[in-house]
């Protein structure tokens, strides 16, 4: 099967769109409302038009099934006047703030308007005067810069299965906003980000802990630590660094860091070894004791919010561990200052991280004062004049907390938890290693449940990686009702994992997610250590501080308690 | 009257076309569509509630709050826009200090901005409470005005 495209012919794939197979040939069309990320396009936008042999009104080639024998042109002067003609009317009414816009510089807005060459205003719409919501922790909104591409909405209903926002009125007045209009921090949001992150303008963004960040860099009296997610270095390899290795470009991220002015910084893989420690000698105690079962993990803040916001009967099933993020925070703060000598300073802890949940997270516990996103590092190398893909002062990580295994890198993929629990979980049931070596395929891929099974000392451990929570919630009810039952879930909100947060640059797309997981695969594949319980810097951590896992200190500092956070009445009635 | 409740009970097992009608069912029952019956049919038709609020505020026939004591339907057709309807309309939201929802601020008065009531040939015109009143000035307005509070004072 084949369809001509400017005069090429071009196979085609079984229910493919013409969009799709002109990508794949390497022709661009320009869209906003169409996303990869879910199947059904609403065809709203409409600049992905095209001409089509025998059609006499041009067709929105992202809802064009590509047809054998189709003939289409992409390109004509007709095409490209409409398109300009379209993207002048988005336009018309849009904020004339584009040099202070958070976006500015990298608006796909503004790329638009460019590649169209649209180089003036010539329609000037009324102005928009929605209130811009700054009620969530994480995520902001200004419904001013919204385009209505539905984008958000489509990730929020469509591969998120929450909800939270929609198109709300009519004509002039639509905006996107949650149920009743209420703030983001009292609506169904979980504050995932998928929606930020695939917005086009700064219409959704998160809430920004730069200038926080900066302030505590130019504090004398403060010393400024950074910890680091695993799936931060795994994206940043995408930036021409001349590197393909995830620890060379930590020691690089860490080495940039430090030059503006950060005094530690600590790869938060060490506090996923710590919680794999943690949380398998949980499941394991849950196991023998009865306890509630099946035990879903928690280092997915969006999904604990959800749990805590929508399905808090599901709390009891939640580990108590606090995510690696929080664990490594409250580490940091109990250990750090008399480690370093730092007398009367003050100390804050930066996390970088792919996700905007950790803002949430980071507001409800202490551990953490400072969370930035992938994408907010940007502009702190933007404030320091750094130039990432050119910096090439590495700098080791910092003790003591230095040593990370490829078992904690894992954590940023979808059943990489999952991966490293079963390496470290076999090993307390069995006192060996699992068999045939550390890597557990069964964990790994991208299909959205993945059930599989260990068997360690004659007990069979049902096991289950759901990626996404859109997918979470349409096996919940298999998931607790297993025949035979499950004993442990990994759950992780975002599609792919955290290398796919929506803290994640504006162009991640399913082939960066795929790639980011390979290079922590191959991270792990190369380490010399790829197990948590040998991470000899965790053990010293045992020996010296926590004593053993679930043990008195350990519950202090690393484990957390749930709050049921629905509404006391549901809804006010007006 | 049927509450919210009762109707989304009475329908039985929902599908997501249904939302519409029951939108409709439950404002001629309670006069306005609530957020709380919002909530309920968000939760019987297990759909989010930025659904239904946003199904539900594309459509102009939709009311969220109640319905004062007296309704004063205002016609804006071409025929009453031509004999200054607007004036009507105006004169009614600064003497009645009408808040966003068309409620005036004592919760006495709603009024409805209507496209055509068909009385063209009496326009300007206003359905107040049921009744037409044609040939309308904004004094003749506040005459009916006058009246209908004075009647309620009577009464009271």
């Amino acid at each position: 099967m084949s369809i001509t495209i400017n005069g090429k012919e071009i196979d085609v794939a079984a229910n493919e769109t013409v969009l799709q197979t002109a990508r794949r040939a390497g022709i661009d069309i320009p869209h906003l409302c169409s996303l990869d990320w879910a199947p059904s396009p609403s065809a709203s936008c409409r600049l992905c038009v095209v001409e089509v042999e025998g059609l006499p009104r041009l067709q929105t080639s992202c809802s064009l099934e590509a047809r054998d024998g189709m003939s289409v042109q992409t390109h004509t002067p007709r095409i490209l006047k409409a398109r300009r003609a379209i993207l002048e009317l988005l336009i018309a009414s849009h904020p004339q703030d584009c040099l202070t816009c958070v976006r500015a510089g990298g608006c796909e807005l503004a790329v638009l308007a460019g590649d169209l060459g649209v180089r003036e205003r010539r329609y000037v719409g009324a102005v928009k005067e929605h209130p811009i919501d700054i009620s969530s922790p994480s995520l902001w909104r200004d419904p001013n810069k919204c385009v209505l591409c539905g984008r958000c909405v489509t990730m929020c209903h469509s591969v998120q299965g929450i909800g939270a926002i929609d198109f709300v009125g009519r004509g002039f007045q639509t905006r996107v906003a949650p149920g009743f209009s209420v703030g983001l921090n009292v609506s169904d949001c979980v504050y995932c980000g998928q929606c930020a992150r695939v917005c086009p303008t700064g219409a959704i963004v998160e809430r920004s802990h730069v200038e926080g960040v900066v302030a505590a860099l130019a504090d004398p009296d403060t010393v400024v630590v950074a910890q680091v997610a695993p799936a931060v270095p795994a994206t940043l390899l995408e930036r021409r660094t001349k590197t393909q290795d995830v620890h060379t470009m930590l020691e690089r991220l860490a080495g940039a860091l430090k030059h503006v002015g950060f005094d530690a910084v600590f790869d938060t893989s060490f506090a996923a070894d710590v919680t794999v420690m943690e949380e398998a000698t949980e499941l394991l105690e849950r196991i023998q004791d009865n306890g509630v079962l099946p035990m879903f993990t928690s280092c997915s803040p969006a999904w604990v919010h959800f749990v805590e916001t929508h399905r808090p009967d599901l709390i009891p099933h939640l580990s108590t561990c606090k995510s690696p993020q929080q664990m490594a925070g409250a580490l940091i703060k109990e250990i750090y200052p008399a480690y370093a000598g730092l007398g009367d300073k003050r100390l804050v802890v930066v996390s970088i991280m792919p996700c905007t949940a950790k803002k949430f997270e980071a507001q409800e516990q202490t551990g953490v004062d400072y969370v930035l996103t992938t994408r907010e590092l940007d502009a702190l190398w933007g404030r320091f004049g750094v130039d990432l893909a050119h910096f090439a002062e590495p700098a080791p990580l910092d003790a003591p907390f230095a040593q990370a295994s490829g078992a904690g890198r894992l954590f940023a993929g979808s059943g990489g938890v999952m991966e490293a629990a079963v390496r470290t979980a076999h090993k307390l049931v069995t006192g060996h290693e699992l068999e045939g070596g550390p890597r557990v395929n069964e964990a790994r891929g991208s299909e959205g449940a993945r059930h599989f099974t260990i068997a360690a000392a004659g007990v069979d451990l049902n096991l289950a990686v759901v990626n996404g929570l859109g997918r979470l919630q349409e096996t919940l009810d298999d998931l607790l009702a297993g025949d035979p039952p499950v004993h442990f879930v990994e759950v992780m909100s975002c599609p792919g994992g955290c290398v796919g947060g929506g803290g994640q640059p504006y162009d991640t797309d399913g082939d960066a997610v795929h790639e980011r997981l390979e290079r922590l695969y191959d991270a792990d594949k190369r380490s010399s250590l790829r197990t948590s319980h040998d991470n000899a810097d965790v053990r010293a951590l045992y020996e010296d501080v926590l004593g053993r896992p679930l043990g008195e200190v350990a519950h202090r500092l690393l484990h957390r308690e749930y709050v049921d956070r629905r509404p006391a009445v549901d809804s006010v009635s007006v | 009257m049927a509450t919210a409740d009762e109707i989304i009970a009475a329908r039985g097992e929902l599908t997501r076309e249904q939302l519409i009608p029951l939108l409709q069912e439950i404002q001629e029952a309670e006069g306005f569509v609530s957020q709380a019956a919002m909530s309920r049919l968000a939760e019987a038709l297990r759909t989010p509630v930025s659904r239904v609020y946003g199904v539900a505020t594309f459509y102009n026939q939709f009311r969220f709050a109640p319905l004062g004591e007296h309704v004063i339907q205002v016609c804006r057709g071409t025929a009453c826009h031509v004999k200054e309807s607007l004036a009507l309309a105006q004169h009614l939201k600064r003497r009645l200090k009408l808040r966003d929802d068309g409620s005036s601020a004592d919760g006495r008065f709603t009024i409805i901005s209507v496209a055509c009531l068909g009385a063209c040939s009496i326009a300007p015109v206003i359905k107040l409470d049921g009744e037409f009143y044609g040939h309308l000035t904004v004094e003749r307005l506040d005459a009916l005005l006058d009246e209908v509070e004075a009647g309620a004072e009577a009464a009271a």
